[in-house]
């Protein structure tokens, strides 16, 4: 990886949710995995992840926690697809 | 009754292309001769108006179904072509499956094992719910990387390059392919390969994309017209027929007689042609068809795409009933809920009223009334009662009285507009969503719809010839829905910058400021002349009491309008803002504050009550809710307007006079000014000229003649403006916020200053100078664009051409920035029009799939919160702790009051319109 897009100061904090942490979030949210917003498996991010944490793959799901000057900290959650 | 409530979901679409048998099927009749209608006037049997195909004229049979002209729906026919044509809608499709697949054995070109893959990856993006879109990105590489493969798999045969010649002309190695040909090479492609190439096998075959037979549409799609000459037109669809078949039978004549290769081929090729404009008369690589007129053809394509084509313009786009449309004009004393209809409009204009216990009486009298009911006074008619079982009867003078006596419950009378109905109103171009606002009706007499001049911004209307559109709403919960959630009041606040768009404009600054400014006074009678038109004022007790004559000042009156416990404290528009703010004290009366919902000090302008930037507006708005807001902005238009007619008020050019002395001084400031970019162009040419880091020394004399040059101006325009005091009109306007600015003053008595095109010094024109008067490199003051001039005393001829130059570019840029935002705008809605947020505040689209997992990601919406905020902490502060503990805590800080940021984004705007021309009519 030529540049680290983490550790810029624009981009939000990106983490893949266990199996476990998934199912609560979809109980909570009540939809399926395929209500979520998508995100592509070559994003820059989801690749830092797959080096940094291990192997990720498609289905899985990633939570992002960006910051905002109104809500403080707001949590998105989106399904890793192929490609 | 028509049933309502019934939806239903589009589970899929199933895409599949005309196979010539199934043409042949569901053709009524086979089509031979090109000619319609025969010497009587009947159509041809086996013509292009063959009546098998349906009818057009009321009275005559169809003969296929027997229908009449309602009933018929139209029947296909079909031409037999003489000879294979491709279809140019497929020539992409065809290319595709020409490069994948082989030229001798038809398979796709790629091994067992490479299916295999493709095809699981297909398969997890079906489990994964993964949609059309998905799978199509897969069969397009599957496509790619067959046409890579230089030679089959399967017969082991090389592949030649096939190439596409545009529009319909298919080369192999440059050689050309017949369509013929290319047809024999797609009839060899096995159905089990057409799934990995995206074709769903059972109903679409690749050799069906190549036209044997060609279906011809209903008489009804392309109806013929008789002129009142008594001469038939036909329709575009039909003339393109007629060649087609013409063509169609040479060729066929000329291959049956033997006719030599070459006069074959070009038929075959005239017979593409003609069938490729019928399809889409724009297809590029070749000349459009024209009619006898020279106007091109509207063909298939023609007629459904773009702005006038079926789908926008019929489809999305329709056309309503109850609605009226005419010219707007100005009313300061209708409320702003209201809107003036003429009297004409209202007679026509109806509304559905269902017959019920409570109302049969009253409905009856209506009814009595007929359509015209006689008096002074408006009162509604009703133009149709509509009877349980649905019948319409149109009520005239005649039958009002028997049909008045029918009436029970379950009818419906179709009720003429009156005082206090609720309509939508509306003016385009309809940019957001305060474009279209709910009014209470008030009839009036005359022909233009009568607005309140405050919602003139969110319209964005003016009166010089603007028409706008009113909507009479049909059921009650379109009313209630309108009367809580559309109506002008609930629109004060807008959602793009947390502030007002409604409130007072132009005069009604002027007014509130002469009304308020320092210590204005008011004798009884003109006091009593105020507030009469106000609902509800009491007079208050004189302020003033001077030789017995008694006087009520300005912020007294005004205070009549506000809440009793507002409290506020904030700088008006007239602020010079000095460098310590004396506050109470200030000698310009503009620091306003309000104790109790009394004025203390200050002057009420546009920072208090305009458009966009009315502090007092934007608090009473937000605290005292939307119907304290619109009865204030009601009562200080109407004392705004008393006012400004007691004192008169009147702006002409005289305004910008100045005597002789500042003129003189202004013109010395210009000659210097002059004088010294004549020094700076030595200085660069001597090359002594400093060099601005970063810049070249063009740029660098470019960048000092422009400063020396604007500051110039700025001091002319000083010198001017010391003349200039608030006793001027003019200059109340300008500082008090109602229209106009400083700059504009200065520019008429003043000097109009540099013209500029691209942020640049005029350059361009002839050879190294701008225009044949100056010498050829001249850099000074005048060769560039400096106009000395004012626009009261004139301007020179250069000087007049260099401001047209400088005027042209504004008028461009306006011209490019509507029409580009405009496409931005449409793309934008149409990607977010059906986006709504559930109850469970995720924002999802109609497949209910989340976007945002709560609206803007922190659930606030943006015309509650303040100026991009969420809550205005400094007022919540203010209010709890009260106004010392409040001064204290924030110690030196300045009270921002509501809104604390200058930044509002209708500054930058404002601005703009000041240079630009005031636009035309409509």
């Amino acid at each position: 990886m030529p540049f680290n897009v983490m550790e810029h100061q624009l981009v939000p904090e990106h983490r893949i949710l266990s199996e476990k942490e998934a199912k609560t979030i979809l109980t909570k949210l009540k939809i399926s995995k395929e209500q979520l917003p998508k995100i592509r498996i070559s994003d820059p991010c989801i690749k830092i992840l797959d080096e940094a944490m291990g192997p990720v793959k498609e289905g899985m799901i990633v939570e992002i926690t960006r910051t905002s000057e109104t809500a403080g900290r707001s949590k998105a959650y989106r399904l890793i697809i192929r490609r | 009754m028509i049933e309502r409530g019934i939806s239903k979901r589009i589970e899929s679409i199933k895409f599949a292309l005309l196979s010539p048998d199934e043409v042949r099927r569901m053709s009524a009749t086979k089509i031979i001769t090109a000619d319609t209608y025969d010497d009587d006037g009947f159509p041809i049997d086996m013509g292009l108006m063959d009546s098998h195909l349906g009818v057009i004229e009321p009275g005559l049979r169809c003969k296929t179904c027997g229908g009449r002209v309602d009933d018929c729906p139209g029947h296909f026919g079909h031409i037999d072509l003489a000879m294979p044509v491709i279809h140019v809608g497929y020539v992409k499709e065809i290319k595709k499956l020409l490069q994948a697949t082989c030229k001798s054995c038809g398979r796709l070109l790629l091994t067992k094992k490479q299916l295999d893959e493709y095809e699981k990856e297909r398969e997890t993006i079906e489990e994964m719910g993964g949609g059309y879109l998905e799978i199509r990105l897969v069969t397009k590489e599957t496509a790619k990387d067959a046409s890579k493969r230089q030679i089959c798999p399967h017969c082991a045969t090389e592949q030649s390059k096939i190439t596409l010649d545009k529009p319909t002309t298919f080369r192999e190695d440059g050689h050309k392919l017949t369509p013929k040909e290319v047809r024999e090479r797609l009839e060899r492609i096995p159905d089990e390969d057409l799934t990995p190439l995206g074709i769903a096998p059972g109903v679409a075959r690749p050799d069906w994309m190549i036209l044997t037979a060609l279906l011809v549409p209903p008489v009804t799609v392309r109806p013929s017209i008789t002129l009142e000459s008594g001469d038939r037109s036909e329709d575009d669809l039909t003339h393109k027929l007629v060649d087609v078949l013409r063509i169609n039978q040479r060729l066929r004549e000329n291959r049956d007689a033997g006719a030599p290769q070459l006069i074959v081929e070009d038929l075959w090729e005239l017979l593409q042609y003609h069938i490729t404009t019928y399809f889409d008369n724009q297809t590029s690589g070749i000349p459009p068809a024209r009619h006898r007129s020279g106007r091109p053809l509207k063909t298939l394509v023609q007629r459904l795409k773009g702005k006038e084509g079926r789908f926008r313009s019929n489809l999305s786009g329709k056309r309503v009933n109850f609605s009226a449309r005419t010219v707007i004009s100005p009313d300061p004393l209708l409320s702003m809920n209201e809107v003036g209809v003429p009297l004409e409009a209202a007679r026509e204009l109806t509304v559905p009223i269902r017959v019920q216990d409570y109302n049969i009486d009253y409905v009856r009298e209506w009814v009595r009334k007929g359509p015209l009911p006689k008096g002074d006074i408006y009162e509604p008619g009703v133009n149709y009662v509509i009877r349980s079982d649905g019948r319409r009867i149109r009520i005239t003078d005649k039958n009002a009285e028997t049909v008045a006596e029918t009436i029970e419950n379950g009818y419906t009378v179709e009720r003429q507009l009156m005082d206090g109905d609720i309509v939508l109103f509306n003016r385009q171009p309809s940019l957001h969503r305060m474009s279209m606002m709910a009014h209470e009706v008030r009839v009036m007499p005359h022909k233009t719809f009568r607005l309140n001049l405050s919602v003139c911004p969110p319209y964005n209307a003016d009166f010089d010839g603007d028409e706008m559109n009113l909507h009479a709403l049909q059921s009650e919960e379109a009313r209630a829905e309108a009367k809580i959630l559309m109506k002008v009041q609930e629109h004060i606040l807008s959602p793009r910058f947390g502030g007002p768009v409604i409130g007072a404009i132009h005069d009604h600054i002027t007014g509130a400021f002469l009304l308020t400014y320092k210590d204005s006074k008011f004798t009884k009678d003109e006091t009593i002349n105020l507030l009469s038109t106000l609902r509800t004022a009491k007079m208050p007790k004189p302020k003033i009491k001077k030789k017995k004559t008694e006087y009520w000042t300005g912020k007294q009156l005004f205070s009549i309008a506000l809440p009793k416990d507002l409290t506020i404290s904030f700088r008006a528009s007239i602020c010079q803002a000095c460098d310590k703010c004396k506050k109470d004290n200030c000698e310009n009366d503009a620091y306003v504050k309000i104790r109790k919902g009394e004025v203390i000090c200050g002057t009420i302008d546009e920072k208090a009550i305009g458009a966009f930037k009315g502090k007092i507006l934007d608090k009473i708005a937000r605290d005292y809710g939307p119907d304290r807001a619109r009865v204030f902005l009601d009562d200080v238009t109407k004392l705004s307007i008393g006012a400004i007619m007691v004192r008169g008020f009147t702006t002409g050019i005289d305004d910008e006079d100045i005597p002789e002395e500042e003129k003189r001084q202004i013109s010395e400031v210009l000659k210097n000014a002059a004088n010294r970019v004549k020094k700076l162009v030595v200085a660069y040419k001597e090359g002594l000229l400093d060099q601005i880091p970063g810049r070249s020394l063009e740029e660098t004399l470019e960048v000092e003649a422009m400063k020396v040059l604007g500051k110039a101006r700025n001091t002319a325009g000083e010198i001017a403006g010391k003349h200039l005091g608030l006793e001027n009109s003019a200059v109340i306007m300008a500082k008090s916020g109602a229209r106009g600015s400083m700059l504009n003053l200065s520019q008429m008595a003043g000097s109009i200053g540099q013209q500029a095109v691209r942020g640049e010094r005029l350059s361009r024109g002839y050879w190294n100078r701008t225009l044949p008067h100056f010498e050829v490199g001249d850099l000074g003051a005048d060769a560039k664009g400096f106009v000395k001039s004012s626009y009261k005393s004139g301007l020179r001829p250069t000087e007049y051409f260099f401001h047209s130059m400088g005027g042209r570019e504004g008028l461009v840029d306006t011209a490019v920035r509507t029409s580009r935002s405009g496409y931005m705008q449409r793309r934008l809605i149409n990607a977010l029009e059906d986006l709504k947020v559930k109850e469970d505040r995720t924002v999802r689209n109609t497949a209910d799939t989340i976007i945002q997992f709560t609206f803007g990601e922190d659930g606030i919406d943006p015309s509650r919160g303040v100026q991009g905020e969420a809550v205005d902490i400094d007022d919540t502060l203010l209010e709890v702790l009260g106004e010392d503990e409040f001064l204290l805590l924030a110690g030196e800080k300045e009270i921002a009051g509501y809104g604390k940021q200058e930044k509002d984004m209708m500054n930058v705007e404002m601005e703009e319109e000041a240079f630009a021309p005031e636009e035309g009519e409509d």
